[in-house]
């Protein structure tokens, strides 16, 4: 038989992607982002699901070609169908039925967090399942263990901040620019962690909370008035900047380390875009040989919003016969289950 | 109606729903203030929250919506998502987040009147990035910090 080739399209939020994996190896991945960066600390996001629409057919002609493929070639259409924004997924949605079904191919509904977890697919090393990932990015925050035959089991998520949130919303506490994960990565480098001891909160299972730690560097900083906060920073700005990620980043690999002694699992993948951070990636690294688990880390294109994933979580959906019906609506709050 | 006794109603409404400043000294805190909001609400009411970084925008819509029969564990931040949908026993909660909204144009585009003018409850956290779109019959609150861990919630006039 042929290798199976899927087309993946995403559209979940800020950014139109499209991707091709033929026999699960990535062919093409093409992502057209409306992120404008700003000077006020926040995206600019051009969040209209009319750019969306705008984006989405040159995006898949370009994902096609890059592949060398055609619309013919194609065994089958994988689309996010949530969580999300309603008005975007639906742009990505409505179009992957109607090319699925115009060509007379299957469709197979993705979840988005589905992609991340199987992000570690699509290139290097790949994990034996089970495995447990920490998906960390600027919306989520969950710990899951992945098993055979798609089933995927939540171990614990933030209650109230996504860690990359922390980030951005921190940086801006600090003057910084935006993205908030690179500039806070890059400053603690120089910082001292032991600076200051932010709270890390640990909650009973495996559940995650950056709302406090976040109001505890506000609270540090509006002990002082405008000069002395002024002075604060520019002094020691690095410095809190490392302490912050450092109660981050101990929050993080504690839930890991404590998953994998609790469920006795050896591989841990970590993907979404804060995996990209150096202190997170170090104190994991060192978590993994002292306790003797194998850490898989995507390349970073890998682990920002992507096509790739969606393609490749698509072969493997393809592969265990889930197929999803032409009647398959947007869910944008879609659970993982 | 007209567009000012529109707003003087949402006043009155809002006097209604948050008659007296409230200060909390913990998140369970703030979350029992949006529980004993909770009841007072109606499917269509467009709830505003001004307040700055941790001021308890969230922890509040947390404790309105799981008192709405929401699991309180789905309730997190939507800064990045822009809009979370929860079912309440009332109907869709729709947890809109617009911090990262530049240009109230966006969220036009976004197809914000199905949520401001639709079946469902809003809470709509940094409401003033999207102000000119907030309609008339909205909700306002202010969260403040009021020095250590305590916070004050109170009703908040529209902005002229």
């Amino acid at each position: 038989m042929e290798p199976p080739v899927i087309l993946g399209i995403e559209s979940s939020c800020d950014d139109t992607a499209a991707a091709v994996v033929a026999g699960g190896a990535l062919r093409s991945n093409v992502v057209a982002s409306q992120r404008v960066h700003a000077g006020f600390g926040g995206v600019v996001p051009e969040l209209a699901s009319r750019a969306h629409q705008r984006l989405i057919v040159p995006v898949v002609e370009e994902a096609l070609a890059e592949a060398g493929c055609t619309r013919a070639d194609l065994t089958a259409v994988a689309v996010t169908y949530g969580p999300g924004l309603a008005g975007s997924l639906l742009v990505g949605l409505s179009f992957a039925k109607a090319f699925a079904f115009g060509l007379g191919r299957p469709l197979i509904g993705v979840n988005h967090l589905e992609g991340h977890l199987y992000s570690v697919f699509i290139e290097g090393p790949r994990p034996p399942r089970p495995y447990l990932c920490l998906v960390v990015s600027g919306g989520h925050t969950q710990l899951m263990l992945v098993e055979d035959g798609l089933r995927h089991t939540l171990l614990g998520k933030t209650r109230d901040d996504a860690a990359g949130e922390a980030f951005d919303k921190v940086a801006k506490l600090l003057g910084l620019g935006y993205p908030g994960g690179p500039v806070i990565d890059r400053l603690a480098q120089t910082g001292d962690p032991a600076f200051r001891a932010f709270p890390r909160t640990r909650l009973d299972g495996y559940d995650f909370s950056f709302s406090g730690l976040k109001t505890s560097v506000l609270y540090y900083l509006n002990r002082f008035d405008e000069a002395g906060r002024a002075a604060l920073l520019e002094r020691h700005r690095a410095d809190i900047a490392a302490a912050f990620q450092q109660a981050v980043v101990d929050v993080l690999v504690e839930a890991v380390r404590r998953a994998v002694a609790d469920t006795g699992v050896r591989h841990v993948a970590i993907t979404g875009g804060v995996s990209a951070n150096s202190g997170l990636r170090a104190a994991a690294e060192a978590a993994a040989a002292q306790d003797g688990f194998t850490l898989y880390v995507p390349p970073l294109a890998y682990c920002m919003d992507n096509a790739a994933m969606i393609a490749v979580a698509g072969h493997i959906k393809w592969e265990a016969g889930r197929t999803s019906p032409l009647t398959l609506t947007a869910e944008p709050a879609l659970a993982l289950s | 109606m007209t567009l000012q006794r529109e707003e003087d109603a949402a006043r009155d409404r809002t006097s209604a729903v948050f008659s007296r400043p409230r200060e909390t000294a913990s998140e369970a805190e703030t979350q029992a203030v949006g529980a004993e909001l909770a009841p007072r609400l109606s499917p269509g009411d467009v709830v505003a929250l001004y307040g700055d970084l941790g001021a308890g925008k969230t922890q509040l819509v947390k404790g309105i919506c799981a008192a709405l029969g929401v699991d309180p564990t789905l309730v997190s931040s939507p800064t990045f998502t822009i809009v979370q949908e929860y079912t309440g026993r009332t109907g869709p909660l729709y947890h809109i987040d617009a911090y990262r909204i530049a240009d109230p144009a966006e969220f036009f585009e976004l197809g914000y009147e199905e949520y401001f003018y639709g079946e469902g409850l809003c809470f709509v956290e940094w409401p003033e990035r999207v102000e000119a779109l907030l309609p008339p019959h909205t909700l306002r609150l202010r969260l403040t910090h009021a020095g250590g861990d305590r916070r004050r919630i109170e009703p908040m006039a529209p902005p002229r």
